[in-house]
């Protein structure tokens, strides 16, 4: 060991472990200042519940309706971003010719690094009277009409197509780079030798893709997903400029709603009352528990992945 | 060979296939294929055609707001037309300065230990939390921060602002900055150890100047994602349409204070960033905030595009 050889070492496993140090604080701070509220309403404060209130004025507090929220708009999120993130996944890394995989990997790398408001501002003014609109009469009109799915498409959209479902649209758009870049990786991962065996076989290109390397990469391409499901859930910006952030019972995607995030970012600067800050912060404390499950969860598999890869490929 | 061909993808008893129906079921194939490889490059297609729509809507709708007056002043009254954001882009430039300097160091220095233990159980577990802290959502530690920091102070400022994006930075920085130590040959790292140096000299002096670029094009992607962040200075920065910083450092220096006590008052004020500036504008029922707004998200744009285009030709130019 030479002179300062110890202290160095000892600085960076203080750096490092600041990090750790970091995120029990912030569980641990979450968990303090919300400790009222988590006492006063229990585990009801988070179920699924057919009358449920968020009253500061007489400190009734239910968190249900923002829980929904968040789920259903990362769930359309999901639906609509998947198909799209993997058709491009498969063309980056399948069929695209070598000068434009670059360049146009960029391109969708780019989209992920739109500041989220840009994203907010486009949606108000552009895509939600453009697209949202339209489709959610047209929604409205048709699947509306369809008994069973009259919960999730019934009731009429805002003039302005504030919405669950343009909540979940354009979280969409947010959340196809990264699951596509992550997948794009996933499938470049896997040997050649996979391809060719393929191929040896006669197997067409699709085929090769579906048959053979969608099911290789399975569990990454899910680790893959499940970021950008992490993504969804803590998104705070974009959703709140077009979720419409008005309390509204129905489940129908249609109607506006609030998320776990968006309630937070409107009511959290104005709750004087303290009740009405801890239930905040006990909203909050949710999130973090569930984003914190999920990317370690997702981290974990894609390492997984990486571990089978790397040890020749599934036969 | 049509026969032995379909049998082994097949499998089972098309192996007494005329010739005929093997050519239907090729031609089948070959347009399904035909199909969803059409259907992969359309995905493609139009994820770009998003991306244009949007930067191409933001440059038309913002470019008639963007002139000099807008950089260069400060907010008029409402229902006045003229006046800027200059306030706002004090406010980022302040902000990002403040995370840098609070995010860069440890970065650095914990990414060093990850690169170098990678196996160690504190390495993984480093790593890990490294990786999930990234996925926390940012208003989430905007509300850490506002418990920490804001309410221990009793006021909101731009230092609040500085730290909670500084944690936003902070898995970033670690990320690249690891894998940039990693690429540099570990030859160089011996020989400077062979020749007599301790550790800490290596790495300051030799490993980190030979990862810089890298390192520098991390950090610079880090900064443009906390400038576009709008989540976590809700309640730190809290937004401050009077600020001026020229004006404020120079009534403290008036007032007596040296220079570091001025740039320490600087900070304890309340800030406004562009990403906020922009979500607050679009609240506002008046058409020049509202045209203000788009004016800001042309210069987001602009900020994050030349960032991450440049950060990657500079890493692709120095490779030669």
């Amino acid at each position: 060991m030479r002179h300062g050889d110890r202290p160095w070492l000892f600085l960076q496993i203080v750096m490092g472990l600041a990090v750790l140090a970091l995120l029990v604080t912030i569980g641990t701070m979450l968990w303090q200042q919300s400790s009222t509220a988590l006492a006063r309403f229990g585990l009801g404060f988070f179920l699924p519940t057919s009358n449920p209130s968020w009253d500061p004025v007489n400190d009734q507090f239910q968190a249900w309706p923002f829980i929904y929220g968040t789920l259903i708009t990362s769930l359309v999120a999901l639906a609509v971003a998947l198909p799209l993130s993997l058709g491009i996944a498969v063309f980056l890394a399948e069929m695209c010719p070598a000068w434009l995989r670059g360049p146009l990997g960029t391109l969708v790398e780019l989209l992920a690094a739109i500041p989220s408001v840009v994203y907010g501002l486009w949606g108000i003014f552009v895509f939600l009277p453009a697209v949202v609109a339209p489709l959610g009469e047209f929604l409205g009109a048709s699947l509306g009409q369809v008994p069973g799915l009259q919960i999730f498409l019934g009731g009429i959209m805002s003039a302005s197509g504030s919405s669950r479902l343009a909540a979940g649209l354009i979280l969409a758009i947010m959340i196809t780079p990264t699951i596509a870049a992550v997948s794009r990786d996933v499938l470049l991962a896997i040997p050649t030798g996979q391809r060719e065996a393929a191929f040896a076989l006669g197997a067409t290109p699709w085929e090769t893709i579906g048959q053979v390397l969608l099911p290789a990469g399975s569990s990454g391409i899910l680790g893959a997903v499940i970021l950008g499901l992490g993504r969804a859930l803590g998104e705070t910006m974009a959703v709140t400029m077009v979720i419409g952030n008005s309390v509204d019972n129905t489940l129908s995607l249609l109607r506006p709603g609030y998320t776990m995030s968006s309630i937070i970012a409107n009511e959290f600067a104005e709750a004087v009352n303290l009740l009405h800050s801890q239930a905040l912060i006990e909203v909050a404390l949710l999130l973090f528990g569930i984003t914190l499950l999920l990317n370690g969860g997702a981290r974990f598999m894609v390492w997984r992945a990486a571990q089978h890869n790397s040890a020749g490929g599934r036969p | 060979m049509n026969d032995v061909h379909v049998a082994t993808t097949r499998g089972d008893i098309s192996i007494l296939l005329t010739h005929k129906a093997d050519a239907g079921l090729r031609r089948r194939r070959k347009f399904v294929n035909r199909m969803m490889l059409g259907l992969a490059g359309l995905m493609s297609l139009l994820a770009v055609a998003v991306l244009l729509w949007i930067i191409g809507y933001v440059v038309y709708r913002g470019a008639p707001s963007i002139n000099l007056a807008f950089l260069t002043q400060t907010p008029r009254p409402l229902g006045v037309t003229g006046g800027g954001v200059l306030h706002a882009i004090e406010g980022t430039l302040i902000l990002s300065i403040l995370a840098a300097l609070f995010a860069i160091p440890p970065g650095i220095i914990a990414a060093f230990y990850v690169a170098y233990h990678p196996n160690t159980p504190l390495g993984t577990a480093i790593r890990f939390g490294t990786d999930v802290l990234a996925g926390v959502p940012s208003i989430v530690i905007g509300i850490f921060v506002y418990i920490l920091v804001v309410r221990a102070a009793g006021h909101y400022s731009a230092l609040a602002g500085g730290i909670a994006l500084a944690v936003l930075m902070l898995p970033i920085i670690i990320r690249a900055s690891e894998e940039m130590i990693k690429l540099v040959p570990g030859t160089l790292r011996e020989a400077s150890l062979a020749l007599g140096a301790p550790e800490w000299k290596t790495a300051m002096r030799v490993i980190l100047p030979a990862a810089l670029n890298g390192i520098i094009t991390g950090i610079l992607l880090g900064v443009a994602r906390a400038a576009g962040e709008t989540a976590p200075l809700l309640f730190t920065a809290l937004g401050n349409d009077r600020f001026e910083a020229g004006k404020l450092i120079q009534s403290s220096l008036e007032s007596g204070h040296n220079i570091f006590q001025a740039l320490f008052n600087l900070i304890q004020q309340p800030v406004d960033s562009l990403p906020l500036t922009l979500f607050k504008y679009t609240q506002m029922p008046f058409p020049e905030r509202v045209n203000q707004a788009w004016g800001v998200a042309l210069v987001l744009i602009l900020l994050v595009l030349v960032t991450n285009i440049g950060a990657r030709l500079w890493v692709g130019r120095r490779r030669k």
